[in-house]
């Protein structure tokens, strides 16, 4: 996984609440066996004006003129804006893959939902929750300024505007040393096999039926 | 100090709690599916690493799988190679799997209690939202993302950070008619789609405890719905007498071991959660979602809300555009909508208790002229085959309806059931969301006997009044 210490780029706003994982990969490109190349379909139902199919070439598509990553001035952005309780509905880890791909690497809003929230660690995007008001003035600052660019810097737990405010978040301590290290979390957990084992020989007393094997 | 249930579940399953606050949390149980775990067994590979118990997982497909024509296969190549993926991966780590032609075969969620699978007071997780049913049982049920799914499999642990306890009490009966579907979805346009974000959920009163246990999967599965971690059901008699002589189930001296410890798992009397709603049972109505969220959602009786109802500008602007969305306009009455295919199955409500109360609906009686499709769509091959004996796919086929084989199908529309942009669908599902069942079409949630009565109605109707 690639490290997160500090990001400095360009801001994209995307202006809605309970964006779902529906619509930021839609279903037909879940059937993907890889990790990689779900970019160009990121939010394809907004994002183009025909039915999209894994595979398709995108650069040939009709755009959505409408749809605001679609805007020149955003093309660069590695910072999605967005509001409450992003990522909500299902598990799929495509969605932070097709962030990724396309990239963003950190997304910050007043929200978000559990399952997504987790994900995006995983994979080197820093989530960032803000308070309402403070993603309501990143907005309309980005709005009125080009090239929006925001500084952020897990380390110290800051999102930096341009006018120079400063926005603290929170963040767990685990995942935060995870993110700076770009640790792999399987190896960390296989440092504690002979705590695991310890746990299954007491458990195996105790409840022996979670430990079956039948029929 | 009282225990919740989510607590007592928990703590049996610390392996080692963490000064940084995370909890190092066994799994007893995990469920693979096609969709989420290709890129997890490869990645297993790419390190060289084996599943540290290959036995606690069991896989089947069910996103992609067609739902009729089986013995022809899978017609489309993508979704051919997911499934085959997931055949061969399961052979090479000796993970056992209930294929397209296996009778077990469905819905993960669906399938995981009926074999018993999933037991009290388990840990168990799956690479799907919707794991959160598993919680109708007393255990805790989490989706979790494909690095996780990943992380499991090669650890039988999870990286954990107890979450908040939330009660939420029904107390009274539910009218006639009235389900858990609609409990669930009444909660939701309560408490809103994040109302639960950083909570583990216990459902609890007398309404939840007189729910059957199919009922009390469909509360559960919701709760993702709601934003939750997970949902949960006090153990009783009727998760005992629904566990017994499931094929996975302990027997014998374990049987009785089990039992005894199952029976301690509810929470406390002086326990305390961090937060609590109560609601009283008799209030809830047959509900119909009428936008792009589940927290879009009214009784059948009531009509689309108007903007001023709206709590702020953001939730404003969030119904204006589900209305266009949807083709809808504010202060339209539900009953006034018509439909144009609808579909009972899914996670959800794809389990015989549904097709049985579907069933009362239309005996005798045939679709509307305007349903282009109704399909029936079962949560498993044994869920399918018990309905045939009872003869409800016959009851199904009279009234016009399709009977197909197990799948999630147009739940999410992975597999060739879809609905064409523009289309209106009566769903037993749990989503509406934008494009959920094919791009552009437009998504009511409901209950089984509120979806048979759109399919002979042609619109919505109140069944209370069937």
């Amino acid at each position: 996984m690639e490290v997160f210490t500090t990001l400095n780029g360009i801001v994209a706003p995307l202006d809605r609440a309970n964006v779902d994982t529906d619509a930021i990969i839609p279903k037909q490109f879940l059937k993907s066996i890889k990790r990689t190349g779900y970019g160009p379909y990121l939010f394809d139902e907004w994002r183009y004006l025909d039915h999209g199919e894994p595979g398709m070439d995108c650069s040939t598509r009709p755009r959505n003129a409408d749809f605001v990553l679609n805007q020149p001035r955003y093309t660069q952005a590695s910072i999605l804006l967005a509001r409450e309780n992003f990522g909500c509905g299902s598990s799929r880890e495509h969605a932070p893959w097709a962030l990724l791909d396309d990239g963003f690497r950190c997304i910050i809003a007043p929200s978000f939902a559990d399952i997504f929230y987790n994900n995006c660690f995983k994979n080197g995007i820093l989530p960032v929750v803000l308070k309402d008001k403070e993603v309501d003035t990143l907005f309309a600052e980005c709005e009125v300024t080009p090239a929006y660019t925001l500084n952020v810097n897990l380390q110290a737990q800051t999102v930096t505007t341009p006018r120079g405010d400063v926005f603290t978040f929170k963040v767990d301590a685990f995942r935060k040393h995870c993110l700076l290290e770009g640790l792999d979390e399987i190896a960390l957990t296989l440092k504690e096999s002979d705590a695991i084992r310890d746990y299954e020989k007491r458990r195996g007393k105790e409840a022996p039926w979670l430990f079956s094997t039948r029929p | 100090m009282g225990k919740t249930l989510f607590d007592k579940v928990w703590e049996q399953h610390i392996v080692r709690e963490n000064d940084d606050g995370s909890t190092l949390l066994y799994i007893d149980r995990h469920l693979v599916h096609e969709v989420t775990s290709p890129q997890a067994f490869e990645g297993l590979r790419l390190s060289g690493r084996m599943p540290w118990r290959a036995d606690a997982a069991v896989a089947t497909p069910d996103h992609n799988v067609p739902t009729k024509h089986r013995d022809q296969g899978i017609t489309d190549p993508v979704s051919r190679i997911q499934v085959e993926a997931l055949e061969k991966n399961c052979r090479e780590f000796g993970i056992r799997e209930f294929g397209m032609d296996d009778v077990r075969q469905g819905i993960v969620h669906v399938v995981g209690p009926e074999e018993g699978l999933t037991l009290p007071g388990m840990t168990l997780v799956c690479g799907d939202s919707h794991t959160s049913t598993h919680g109708a049982l007393g255990a805790i049920a989490v989706g979790i993302g494909t690095s996780e799914v990943e992380h499991v499999l090669a650890t039988q642990c999870l990286i954990q950070k107890k979450p908040k306890v939330m009660r939420i009490r029904v107390d009274g009966s539910l009218p006639k008619g009235v389900t858990g579907k609609d409990m669930a979805l009444y909660i939701i346009g309560r408490i809103g789609t994040a109302g639960g974000s950083g909570y583990a959920i216990e459902f609890a009163g007398s309404a939840v405890r007189g729910l059957s246990m199919e009922g009390r999967m469909t509360l559960c599965n919701m709760t993702i719905e709601a934003g939750a971690r997970c949902g949960m059901v006090a153990v009783d008699d009727t998760t005992i007498a629904y566990v017994k002589n499931r094929p996975f189930a302990p027997e014998g001296q374990d049987w009785d071991a089990a039992v005894a410890v199952w029976q301690q798992l509810h929470s406390d009397e002086e326990a305390v959660f961090d937060r609590e709603h109560v609601f009283d049972a008799a209030e809830i109505p047959p509900m119909v979602t009428w936008g792009t969220s589940p927290e879009m959602v009214v009784p059948v009786t009531a009509s689309i809300p108007i903007m001023d109802d709206a709590r702020d500008e953001t939730q404003r602007e969030g119904w204006l555009r589900a209305l266009e969305y949807m083709n809808l306009s504010a202060g339209k009455p539900i009953q006034d909508i018509a439909v144009d295919k609808v579909f009972i199955g899914s996670c959800t409500n794809g389990r015989i208790e549904d097709f049985r109360a579907a069933v009362e609906i239309i005996k005798g009686r045939k679709i509307a002229s305007n349903i282009k499709v109704a399909m029936v769509v079962s949560g498993s091959g044994l869920v399918k085959k018990q309905a045939e004996e009872e003869g409800l796919d016959e009851i199904f086929r009279e009234a016009g309806f399709e009977w197909r084989e197990p799948g999630c199908s147009m739940c999410l529309a992975m597999n060739a059931d879809r609905l064409e942009p523009g289309e209106r669908c009566a769903s037993t599902s749990n989503r509406n969301f934008e494009g959920r069942q094919g791009q552009g079409g437009r998504t009511h949630l409901v209950s089984p006997a509120m979806a048979a009565a759109a399919a002979i109605t042609g619109h919505f109707v109140d069944i209370r009044e069937w």
